[in-house]
């Protein structure tokens, strides 16, 4: 597992998790269309690379904010198996719809905000919380547009991964 | 985590992505590990030609075409003797050897032996799923004796292969056990498995989705393992025998002689080199 939660984070180590879930969720969304794309699911591989687009412009903002080039010292998830923003890999499907990505994306921005909300509580100063509490404001602001989002978005009936002949193969 | 900020690296996981994208299944774990390699390496710094990647047959073992390093696409169950003449002939050369349950155990169980008793400086990552993927999902030796399909109605009743236990008690000098969920820790496993200096092994639980859907739920039952990494061979043994196959981190790490053992060769090299090969 990634490295154990730090006990009291300071406003660096904050930013840095900050900058290590939002990296990891660019590089899943990215490696997500790849598969949808190697499928032939076009809509959906549209719609992982918006994710990672949209999660690329964060990474961009946490740097400009903090200043930083790079911070090659915050690589993993603290505590945690997978970063909390991250799409879970095993839940996709090559039949998936849109609105199934969408679900998807809903519970990592849920989780993130939650994610925060935990490191505010236990930051070691106000600086570092009140970072962290910005950072779950954030997330919660995402919840809200990816909820708006999958509104406009149709849902499939119940035969969406209906397929006569499916692909048990990887060749 | 220490808050030393440094310059962008020079590489990263991305430079050890070769353009051919992956043709897995959706959900399959082996995305992961894949990602988890290119960390690792990028981790390291190390130079892409200056790194193998290994392989057998098997849906995992298409990793050497998925990375930019060099790579060799060998035959099945036989990627750890094609990587044991490699390191040999240049041992300047990062030899990452891949493969999954099916080629490493059965067909190329008797290599696995082998290579944890030469001690080869070598990482052996091996992608566990339970099952044959790529051939439609047969039983493999890991594959639980109960474990019912329609290729082996009621299971097959053997008992399963413990590849931990096997490296152990052959001679690997390093023992790790990760989790395709688990991205980071599973780099650091690797990174780690890499600077060992001898045979390194690492099995990673890496669900088939299409054969074992079932394996989603590993993602509830990987733990941290509880304690720390031991030298101890007996030690490990007691651990790895008891523990129920979900622990996960560095189980076991010692130091041994590898194999080339470094002899002083007398005369010069290509006279020493005529003499191993007289009757």
């Amino acid at each position: 597992m990634s490295a154990a939660a730090v006990a009291a984070p300071t406003l660096t180590q904050v930013m840095a998790q900050a900058l290590a879930i939002e990296r990891a969720a660019v590089e899943r969304y990215n490696a997500l269309a790849d598969v949808m794309e190697v499928h032939n699911n076009r809509p959906v591989t549209e719609l992982f690379r918006k994710l990672a687009a949209i999660e690329t412009q964060h990474v961009q903002q946490i740097l400009a904010h903090m200043g930083w080039k790079s911070v090659a010292t915050a690589p993993t998830v603290w505590g945690l198996l997978d970063g909390p923003e991250s799409v879970p890999e095993e839940h996709v499907h090559y039949l998936m719809w849109p609105w199934h990505a969408l679900q998807l994306a809903l519970g990592a921005e849920e989780r993130a905000e939650a994610f925060f909300a935990r490191l505010a509580e236990t930051a070691a100063d106000e600086a570092a919380r009140r970072a962290a509490l910005e950072l779950r404001d954030e997330e919660r602001v995402h919840v809200a547009l990816v909820k708006a989002w999958l509104e406009r978005t149709p849902e499939p009936g119940t035969d969406w991964a209906d397929d006569p002949d499916p692909p048990r193969y990887t060749d | 985590m220490t808050e030393t900020l440094c310059p962008p690296a020079a590489r990263t996981p991305a430079d050890y992505k070769s353009a051919t994208k992956p043709v897995w299944c959706p959900g399959c774990g082996d995305f992961t590990v894949l990602a988890s390699l290119t960390r690792a390496l990028a981790a390291l710094q190390l130079p892409p030609h200056e790194v193998a990647v290994v392989s057998g047959i098997g849906c995992s073992s298409r990793i050497p075409a998925y990375t930019a390093c060099y790579g060799f696409h060998g035959v099945h169950g036989r990627a750890l003797a094609a990587a044991t003449g490699l390191k040999v002939a240049r041992p300047d050369l990062t030899v990452v050897v891949t493969g999954g349950d099916g080629d490493g155990y059965s067909i190329g169980g008797n290599h696995f032996l082998h290579a944890c008793r030469r001690n080869v400086d070598l990482t052996y990552i091996v992608m566990d799923n339970h099952v044959y993927g790529m051939t439609k999902g047969q039983a493999s030796p890991t594959t639980e004796p109960d474990w019912d399909s329609k290729l082996s109605p009621g299971g097959t009743g053997v008992r399963s292969f413990h590849p931990l236990v096997i490296a152990l008690a052959s001679g690997a000098t390093f023992i790790a056990r990760g989790y395709s969920g688990d991205p980071g820790g599973t780099a650091d496993i690797i990174a780690q498995a890499i600077r060992h200096p001898g045979f390194a092994f690492v099995e990673i639980l890496s669900p088939c989705v299409t054969f074992r859907p079932e394996q989603r739920n590993w993602k509830q039952q990987v733990r941290p393992a509880s304690v720390d990494r031991t030298d101890d061979a007996a030690r490990a043994a007691r651990r790895i025998m008891t523990d129920d196959g979900f622990n996960i981190g560095v189980l076991y790490c010692a130091e041994r002689t590898q194999y080339p053992l470094r002899r002083e060769r007398v005369g010069g090299a290509v006279a020493a080199l005529e003499s191993e090969f007289v009757l």
